[in-house]
């Protein structure tokens, strides 16, 4: 038998039908479902008739449109939100779906409460209408985010039509310099593959760099696979990848728990297996980095200056010109004399526990700089309660941050959480597009640390440089 | 789903790069619980100002383009979001063919569900087809999915390629759901199968 790749050994086993010209029913493990990309999916099987063929496979949680202020429980004033919610209650409550209500401490942000609750376990292959369905890669799943003409195949059929995406492997070897993050790690990729880099493939990330993160580490690392172009991006599991499922409301348990097991240390590549492409990146070399621009590509170390639209070639001339003017930076400019109005911690790229422990140490003895305003929004409900047993939200209040409820926030602004025009935000979420984290704000992506850091100077600095 | 036979229409020229589904459908816009009537907002924060009043750069305010039923864009058309409000504001607009040097997965995929075709091109056939859009309304171009051909103004053919089964669905309308439940009998046996190699699934 040829070696396989992780990718591989996933794929073959979820394989339920395949046609003479490749295409094939892939079997769904897990669907998550939210609010915003599953209305017209539940409307269209209401329309044909159609029932849920596994409803003990799916869960339901409304994120993106909750609104993280203390007070949310009185109810959503816009009203476009709250209808949205309300579908989701009711399309759950009608087809049988478990969902983790608003009012329940478990609701979060769907890819933060699928690990969190064991739902997502090695091996599995996991969809959600939401494109950051690849965090959960980092166990080791075969995981990716789907439109919701699939959100309502999958419900359906449980199952989804498939041609196999070709294999890339990122191999990060080496130790992290200090101040150096999952999130740098993830960025650099992004910066040198460029957002189209992955189109077509499933990376798998590899190395003993990403070997030495934790698995929320990982999770960080996995998340941003679709800003490189790849839907799914993975990490073979291993005994702390086994160690964080177990023992969760979801994972199997007892002689289940050693079957799982046994099989799920299957789950790395074989010798010899063939990549389509493969990059190297010597850990030691990266720097904690920011985005300066409008796509995540546009990644620099903290260290370096705004670059100039003739840096470029081809269509990135143009598009980095526009960047520049819409961020409303100077070629030349140097990175850590932009200065920020608002700062934003959470997310499914970082809003998890060890994020936020992160940021507590940073902001040990330290305080937010007057006149900056900054968030924390904890991905769900069970990392806010932690976080408030572990004494570290007393701690970040009194050092003058917003101590937000679980949700998307102002990762991508369709909630009260929003940037203003020309408004500027030290982000650790994934994404810098115009318009992103509201109309005309501009946003610079980074890591906790260096989100911690920008928000003490009130510009953005470097984590290793703090007196 | 609405069929894609073939199309002669006005091809808008949009070369930027990297041109998100953050700008294709804001965020705002996703609050519906319906797939229609998003075409009003297709690239809202481009065409669009604060008060809601036109832009007149814009491509597809231009009269020249406001009736364009193809779309030739820069590299990567579609990245970011998995939203199929994207392809749905798209279609809605009034377009159903985009044409690129390459797209982003899953909105590649999502084009397919809805009755659009997306065709990627090497960047010499892109740069053709893009000067020809710049013609205006004057130039008429051709995509026929059957032949897999797009004809420019000028009459010069230019060959695609297509996944046989998506051209299939596409020439003829044809629902996924509905095939793949036609397949029911091998998803009850591997869910058997299921059970007892991997029964905590």
């Amino acid at each position: 038998m040829s070696p396989k790749t992780l990718y591989d050994k996933i794929w073959d086993a979820h394989v339920v039908h395949e046609s003479d010209d490749g295409t094939c029913l892939l079997y769904i493990d897990r669907h998550l479902v939210h609010e915003v990309t599953s209305p017209q999916a539940f409307e269209g099987l209401r329309l044909a008739g159609r029932k849920v063929r596994a409803p003990e496979k799916t869960i339901a949680v409304p994120d993106h449109n909750v609104p993280t202020d203390p007070n949310r429980l009185a109810g959503i004033k816009d009203e476009m939100s709250r209808i949205q919610v309300e579908a989701l209650r009711q399309n759950a409550a009608d087809f049988g779906v478990e969902m983790y209500d608003v009012d329940d401490i478990r609701q979060g942000i769907v890819h933060i409460i699928g690990p969190e609750q064991g739902w997502t376990q090695p091996g599995m292959t996991i969809v959600c209408g939401d494109s950051h369905t690849a965090t959960h890669g980092a166990f080791g799943a075969l995981a990716h985010g789907i439109g919701t003409s699939e959100v309502e195949h999958v419900l359906a059929t449980q199952t989804l039509i498939q041609k196999k995406s070709k294999n890339m492997l990122v191999r990060v070897e080496g130790k992290l310099p200090p101040g150096v993050t999952a999130k740098d790690i993830t960025l650099t990729i992004i910066g040198r593959t460029g957002t189209a880099g992955g189109n077509g493939h499933v990376i798998e990330y590899a190395g003993s760099a990403i070997r030495e993160l934790s698995v929320e580490g990982r999770m960080t690392v996995c998340n941003m696979a679709i800003e490189g172009g790849a839907r799914a991006g993975l990490i073979a599991p291993d005994e702390k990848t086994f160690e964080y499922v177990k023992g969760r409301p979801h994972a199997p348990k007892g002689a289940q728990w050693e079957m799982a097991l046994e099989y799920w240390k299957t789950l790395t590549s074989d010798e010899g297996a063939h990549y389509d492409k493969i990059i190297e990146i010597d850990a030691s070399e990266i720097a904690p980095v920011v985005t300066w621009g409008t796509s995540p590509e546009d990644v620099l170390p903290i260290t370096a200056t705004v670059p100039a639209p003739e840096d470029f070639a081809g269509g990135k001339v143009d598009a980095a010109r526009r960047s520049i003017d819409y961020m409303g930076l100077t070629p030349g400019q140097r990175l850590s004399d932009i200065t920020i109005d608002t700062v934003f911690i959470g997310s499914c790229t970082n809003g998890r526990i060890e994020d936020l422990r992160e940021v507590a140490k940073i902001m040990e003895g330290r305080r937010v700089k007057d006149g900056i305003r900054a968030m924390i929004v904890p991905g769900s409900g069970l990392v806010r309660a932690q976080a408030e047993e572990e004494g570290i939200a007393d701690k970040l209040k009194a050092a003058g941050f917003d101590w937000r409820m679980a949700g998307c926030s102002m990762c991508l602004g369709m909630n009260p959480d929003q940037l203003a025009p020309g408004e500027r935000c030290a982000s650790t979420s994934n994404r810098n597009f115009e318009g992103r984290q509201g109309y005309k704000g501009r946003t610079h992506l980074m890591s906790p640390a260096m989100a911690a850091a920008a928000a003490i100077t009130g510009r953005l600095t470097d984590v290793r440089e703090l007196d | 789903m609405d069929k894609f036979e073939k199309l002669t229409g006005i091809a808008a020229p949009m070369p930027l790069v990297n041109i998100d589904t953050d700008m294709i459908i804001p965020k705002q816009f996703l609050k519906t619980i319906k797939r229609t009537g998003l075409g009003a907002n297709l690239f809202d924060e481009m065409r669009f100002d604060r008060e809601g009043n036109e832009n007149p750069d814009f491509v597809l305010n231009q009269p020249k383009y406001r009736d364009a039923e193809i779309l030739v864009a820069g590299d990567n058309f579609g990245c970011g979001s998995s939203r199929e409000h994207a392809p749905w504001a798209i279609k809605d607009f009034g377009i159903s063919c985009v044409i690129s040097t390459s797209f982003a997965d899953i909105f590649f995929n999502n084009c397919f569900k809805n009755g659009i075709l997306p065709i990627a091109l090497p960047q010499e056939q892109v740069d053709l087809l893009m000067a020809d859009a710049e013609k205006g309304s004057n130039a008429r171009m051709t995509v026929d999915l059957d032949q897999q051909q797009i004809t420019t103004s000028d009459g010069e053919v230019i060959p695609f390629d297509v996944d046989p089964f998506r051209k299939h669905c596409l020439l003829h309308g044809l629902d996924d759901i509905g095939l793949t439940m036609e397949q029911a009998p091998s998803i009850d046996s591997y869910e058997t199968q299921l059970s007892s190699v991997r029964p905590w699934i």
